[in-house]
């Protein structure tokens, strides 16, 4: 559904943009330092150069005349001793420089380039927050953590690494070359013809081989895949005894997998193998090109040793050039897919949204579904502010629907009818507002990888000890909470403890009992607790939440009938509302279920009989 | 569980941990002989290349001279090829050694596995044992091929230079030893603190996916608790604290780079200063100490990769640790040397010596508490299965129904006491024995990506197509099939993901009446499924107990009146047994459990 994605070059260049602000100077500071420290570099061919030529030889020394004044050349050819020390001292002053310049590129990239990264995560993590539940509904977290954590590695990579390095051989290559040029011409020549084929052949290659790898990395995901499958089904492969069956199927994978990179290493090791070859005969080239021009009068053995030190300056950057500019295609890719993200719609106020009401619930001809097919079915019905409203319906009969749809995780879309509060269609309110109005329980809550205490108070950060403890106490799980080694501080999760099913809905319900909402959802929020911890619950509930509004899904009837009204719920629609008294005086499924489950004990001694005959 | 977090230690080099590889490595020794010949050719032919460099200078340049340049670039020539067909050679030996290695320790690791009890899988998370066969093997075996071949280049070709520099000029080269210790000790020093933080980076960075995660599975609850901007600005904090650390470590980088670089040029100023002055003074060539500056700047890199690499290669002892001390791990049921002998292992069953086995199964005073500790679960517990019976085991969830089938299926063994199988205590006779007469169905039952003739398959690997579909006909599983594009050629998915609960259910029944067990067990799902397919899996259930000895997790109510023998479980004791009727009407817990299943069950009926 989301292959196909892609950002035009325009949108991906202002994507990098946009999260370089803040940090664009420390890429050119790092900039201007790789410049500094490159020609701090070429300087030292040159001292030794001179040094060769004109201290330990007897050349005249081809320098700028106003270095030749500062060094005092005229006296200084009398004394070969201190010009040797002076030039070992240029070289080591060169190196300091160099020192410093490296030190704050260095220092510089690194902060431009974590800072760049941060931006990405910070503005992903913060969108993927906003987003809306339908969208995380039809994505698998398992990819949006993928293009969050990978494919932002790699943009980091391409314009952190890879285009610095392409800026800085291609700065170094201008640089060198026009020294080179200066010195021989001929020999430049001869080594520039190299470039392109050492630059070329590697990237040929490594787009080449990218199809290799990537059935290597197929091979591997079999082999992952089936040792997963071994390891996650071990009873079955026992009840079986296919223990040898499994280690036959592994080890024709395991020896798959190794074979391919046996076979792809044959084709890198070529690769690697000529690399180092063609630049091996670049210089043996340059070297015996280097002695005949240095024989034939047209170099000095100082040039001649400068020269090839910039030849060999130059051969490894162009080397990894080539790779890196074939590396560089799979940006594109990543940018496509973290662009996928970004590009997804935020769950936003309507201009003019107002702020978030109470009062009495309506819901009005009220039709949703999902993917074409319709869930909840023209229901109408109004919830009175302060009353306790209770849902029931079997699995599928569109109750936690409407919960949805009063929290507006989803919105009825225009035409379908409305649900208001107080009067006001809720959608035209400021979503944040209603949330915060609306305390909802889920069936299977969700607790964050914090302390017990700080899930508890997320939506009063500064609350105290004590006021968290009586949440839990009326959620009835402060004492569990307690037990516990660390007590509030024990972690929750996969680096803490693991709570059971009734803990976490407890602990869920206390951290809704924090948010002091007017309106509080219960959706099944009790079935993983025993029947009597549930009716201990509903009771300290009862007596704090006097004024609430309070909505009640369950199919327990005896979570149910204490509520002021009742809303039966069969595939969709409406069946019946009324209180407990009228639903049981007419026939209906809640008479139904409610006879069967107040008189189970008579009831299923007769019926097994009944059955128990027919056997 | 915090025994199954993935630190890394700090620990010192222990000789007993690796000596643990040399089993892995032995197989491989002409590969090794052959990686480190070439290896060290390719030092030597990088130490002889400045040597060419001087030749050149000397007997060219200096003489003002090109006669013999020709074979003088042939010899060079055929020294770049030699050069270029070494590395060819190590590649080749090292990603030998690298997937031989690996796939070796995957497989020993897997085989281990495979022998290994429950008691085992009960407590380690499937997580922990795929990252020791999917990455520590690759990471030793990748350390031990590349790693250790980098490291001794390093040595050959520093070696190499000294000796080709104390040749040229014994003091010259002393000069530059000088330098070496130094060299040493700065990257010792920064060494570990670089170390540290990438640690801190690496851990942090976990931390972030695991944000990401959390953020994402957690969306639905931020958004009905408004916490988007709370848990973005905690996100902040977080990378803000990556950001720190990375700029640390890129710090430490910063300054322990050029100080090495530093002192490597000192060296070539001391070269230069030192050596000029023997140039002046006629005892030196300008050839020989251009080659010594080649070297003096050559030699420090090397060095400076070694300590790097060398830490790093230390690291994996923590990887080997691990790995061998899961292939150390004893498994708690295991046969003994005589039954093994006459009834074959797992791996090499002796078939021909089976006994046919029939399903009489009898606990005779049997004691029996879980391995990882805790309270008995079963005290002198006795129990007369005969041959066909069907035993459905009741309780709620998390009571411990499970128990008991273990025990039957030698998944555990009792602590005390005795489990006959056809009158003989059931550890005369071979694991693989037993378990080839057990036909098992679980809850959430597990197929393999595959096909759905595969999966069925799996209940008997000869059985023919026509074997396949009889069984599958036989519990209705072929409506599933009928229903999938491919039909039986249909791909299931990973862990069968493709198909419904109930579809795989079927299909995992099906693979159940091909085994054609004697010894049947169903642990029963407890997910809502259409009525439809419920139908046809009561009526497989019924078709898979026929003459045979089942254990049955129950849960339907349908399912546990027809068993002839019904254990109800409370807090992991069995606490009442008998038929159904006569437990109804007893009105003890039996009847309470009954009884609230009915209702929910006809509730659930009702709302449908």
């Amino acid at each position: 559904m989301n292959t196909e994605f892609k950002l035009s070059p325009k949108e991906k260049t202002g994507m990098i943009l946009r999260y370089l602000r803040g940090v664009k100077r420390h890429f050119a500071l790092g900039l201007l330092f790789i410049i500094l420290s490159m020609a701090l570099n070429a300087l030292t061919p040159q001292i030794v150069r001179v040094t060769v030529d004109s201290v330990l030889g007897s050349e005249a020394p081809t320098l700028p005349a106003r270095v030749l004044a500062l060094l005092q050349w005229d006296s200084l050819r009398q004394q070969p001793l201190r010009a040797l020390w002076i030039a070992a001292t240029a070289v080591l002053a060169v190196a300091v420089l160099r020192g410093v310049c490296s030190y704050g590129q260095r220092v510089r990239l690194s902060k431009g380039s974590e800072g760049f990264v941060k931006n990405i995560r910070d503005d992903l993590y913060r969108h993927i927050q906003h987003l809306t539940f339908a969208w995380h509904k039809n994505n698998p977290t398992g990819d949006i953590i993928q293009r969050s954590t990978s494919d932002v590695d790699v943009i980091r990579n391409f314009v952190c690494n890879q285009l610095v390095e392409v800026v800085r051989t291609t700065l170094l290559l201008i640089l060198y070359v026009w020294i080179m040029l200066r010195m021989n011409l001929r020999l430049t020549l001869a080594a520039l013809a190299f470039i392109p084929v050492v630059g070329v052949s590697s990237g040929v290659f490594y787009g080449k081989i990218s199809g290799r790898f990537q059935k290597a990395d197929e091979a591997e995901g079999e082999l992952t895949t089936c040792a997963q499958e071994n390891l996650t089904g071990v009873r079955v492969v026992r009840a079986f005894g296919r223990e040898a069956y499994e280690e036959e199927k592994f080890r024709e994978k395991n020896d798959r997998f190794s074979a391919l990179w046996i076979k792809l290493g044959k084709v890198l090791s070529v690769y690697w193998a000529s690399g180092t070859f063609l630049t091996a005969l670049q210089v043996m080239v340059i070297l015996c090109m280097g002695v005949s021009e240095a024989v034939n009068g047209r170099l000095t053995l100082g040039g001649f040793l400068a020269f090839l030190s910039y030849n060999e300056g130059l051969t490894w950057p162009v080397r990894a050039l080539g790779r890196v500019l074939s590396e560089m295609s799979k940006a594109g890719v990543s940018l496509d897919r973290v662009g996928y993200i970004l590009k997804a719609e935020e769950e936003q106020d309507a201009p003019g949204a107002l702020p978030a009401r109470t009062g009495d619930i309506v819901f009005d001809h009220v039709t949703f579904g999902y993917e074409g097919q319709e869930v909840v079915k023209d229901v109408s019905f109004t919830i009175h502010e302060g009353e306790t409203f209770a849902i029931l319906g079997g699995t599928g009969s569109g109750k936690s629907t409407l919960v949805h749809l009063l929290d507006r995780l989803y919105d009825v879309p225009e035409g379908s009818g409305t649900i208001t509060i107080g009067g006001v269609d809720i959608r035209r309110m400021r979503r944040g507002e209603l949330r915060r109005q609306i305390g909802l329980v889920l069936q299977e809550p969700f607790l964050f990888s914090q302390t017990v205490g700080e899930n508890i108070r997320a939506t009063r950060p500064g609350a105290s000890e004590e006021v968290v403890r009586r949440a839990a106490s009326i959620a009835c799980v402060d004492d569990a909470i307690s037990s516990f080694a660390d007590g509030y501080e024990t972690l929750v999760g996969e680096r803490g403890v693991t709570l059971s099913g009734g803990q976490k809905q407890r602990v869920a319900i206390a951290r809704m009992l924090m948010q002091q909402a007017p309106i509080m959802v219960f959706d099944d929020s009790l079935s993983a607790v025993d029947a009597e911890t549930d009716a201990r619950i509903r009771a300290a509930l009862r007596d704090q939440l006097k004024d609430a509004t309070v909505i009640l899904i369950s199919h327990r009837l005896t979570t149910l009938m204490q509520a002021d009204r009742i809303l039966v719920l069969d595939e969709g629609r409406v069946a019946d509302l009324g209180t407990h008294a009228e639903l049981i005086s007419r026939p209906g499924i809640y008479k139904e279920i409610y006879d069967i489950q107040m008189s189970a004990d008579d009831r299923a001694l007769i019926l097994e009989s009944e059955e128990g005959g027919q056997r | 569980m915090p025994a199954f977090d993935e630190q890394e230690y700090d620990q010192s080099f222990d000789w007993k941990i690796w000596k643990k590889l040399i089993p892995f490595l032995r197989r491989y020794k002409r590969a090794f002989a052959g990686l480190l010949l070439f290896n060290a050719l390719c030092g030597a032919i990088d130490v002889a290349l400045p040597l060419f460099q001087r030749y050149a200078i000397a007997n060219f340049i200096e003489k003002n001279t090109v006669a013999g340049l020709i074979p003088y670039a042939g010899v060079y020539l055929a020294v770049i090829v030699l050069q270029a067909v070494s590395v060819t050679m190590f590649c080749r030996y090292s990603m030998d050694i690298d997937m031989n290695m690996g796939r070796d320790m995957r497989a020993a690791l897997f085989h281990h596995l495979q022998t290994l009890s429950f008691s085992y899988y009960n407590v380690t998370p499937v997580g922990y044992l795929l990252t020791r066969v999917a990455s520590d093997t690759q990471r030793i075996s990748g350390m031990i091929a590349w790693n250790f071949t980098d490291i001794l280049w390093a040595l050959f070709y520093v070696l190499g230079a000294f000796v080709a520099m104390f040749f040229l000029n014994w003091r010259l080269a002393l000069i530059l030893m000088i330098i070496v210790p130094v060299m040493a000790a700065l990257t010792g020093y920064f060494q570990n603190k670089i170390l540290h933080w990438n640690r801190k980076i690496r851990k942090l960075n976990s931390r972030i996916t695991g944000a990401f995660n959390e953020g994402i599975t957690g969306a639905k609850t931020t958004k009905t608790l408004v916490l988007e901007e709370q848990s973005s600005e905690k996100f902040r904090e977080l990378t803000a604290e990556m950001r720190e650390s990375g700029i640390r470590a890129a710090r430490l980088n910063a300054v322990y780079i050029p100080m090495v670089l530093f002192v490597s040029t000192v060296a070539v100023a001391l070269v230069l200063l030192r050596g000029g002055y023997l140039v002046m003074e006629q005892a030196l060539e300008v050839a020989t100490l251009s080659a010594f500056v080649t070297y003096a700047l050559g030699i420090f890199e090397p060095i400076q990769m070694t300590a790097a690499n060398i830490a790093e290669f230390i690291s994996i002892q923590a990887n080997i640790e691990r790995v061998t001390g899961l292939l150390e791990k004893e498994p708690d049921v295991r046969d003994t040397p005589a039954v093994i002998e006459k009834y074959g292992d797992a791996f090499a069953p002796k078939r021909e010596n089976w006994e046919p086995l029939q399903g009489e199964i009898e606990f005779c005073d049997v004691t029996f508490r879980y391995p990882d500790g805790g309270d008995n679960v079963l005290e002198h517990f006795s129990l007369h299965i005969p041959q066909g019976t069907t035993v459905a085991i009741v309780g709620e969830t998390g009571a411990g129904k499970s128990t008991l089938v273990n025990l039957a299926c030698r998944f555990f063994e009792p602590t005390e006491g005795q489990i006959l199988i056809d009158g003989r205590d059931y550890r005369e006779r071979s694991q693989l024995w037993l378990h080839s007469n057990i036909g098992y169905v679980l809850q959430n039952p597990h197929l393999f990506s595959g096909t759905v003739r595969e999966n069925i398959r799996y209940g008997k690997l000869d059985a023919t197509d026509e074997q396949i579909e009889a069984a599958a006909r036989a519990v209705s599983a072929d409506t599933v099939v009928s229903k999938l594009e491919k039909g039986w050629d249909s791909d299931v998915g990973e862990g069968g993901d493709r198909l419904s609960t109930g579809e795989k259910q079927l299909i995992s029944f099906a693979r159940a009446v091909l085994a054609d067990p004697r010894i049947f067990v169903l642990d029963e799902a407890t997910s809502s499924i259409d009525t439809q397919t419920e139908q046809l899996i009561q009526q497989a259930i019924d078709h898979l107990l026929e003459n045979r000895t089942s254990f049955l997790i129950a849960h339907r109510l349908s399912t546990i009146r027809k068993a002839d023998l019904i254990l109800v479980v409370r807090d992991g004791k069995i606490v009442e047994q008998g038929r159904h009727e006569e437990l109804l009407r007893r009105r003890g817990y039996y009847h309470e459990l009954y009884s609230k299943q009915f209702a929910e069950e006809r509730a659930a009926q009702i709302l449908k």
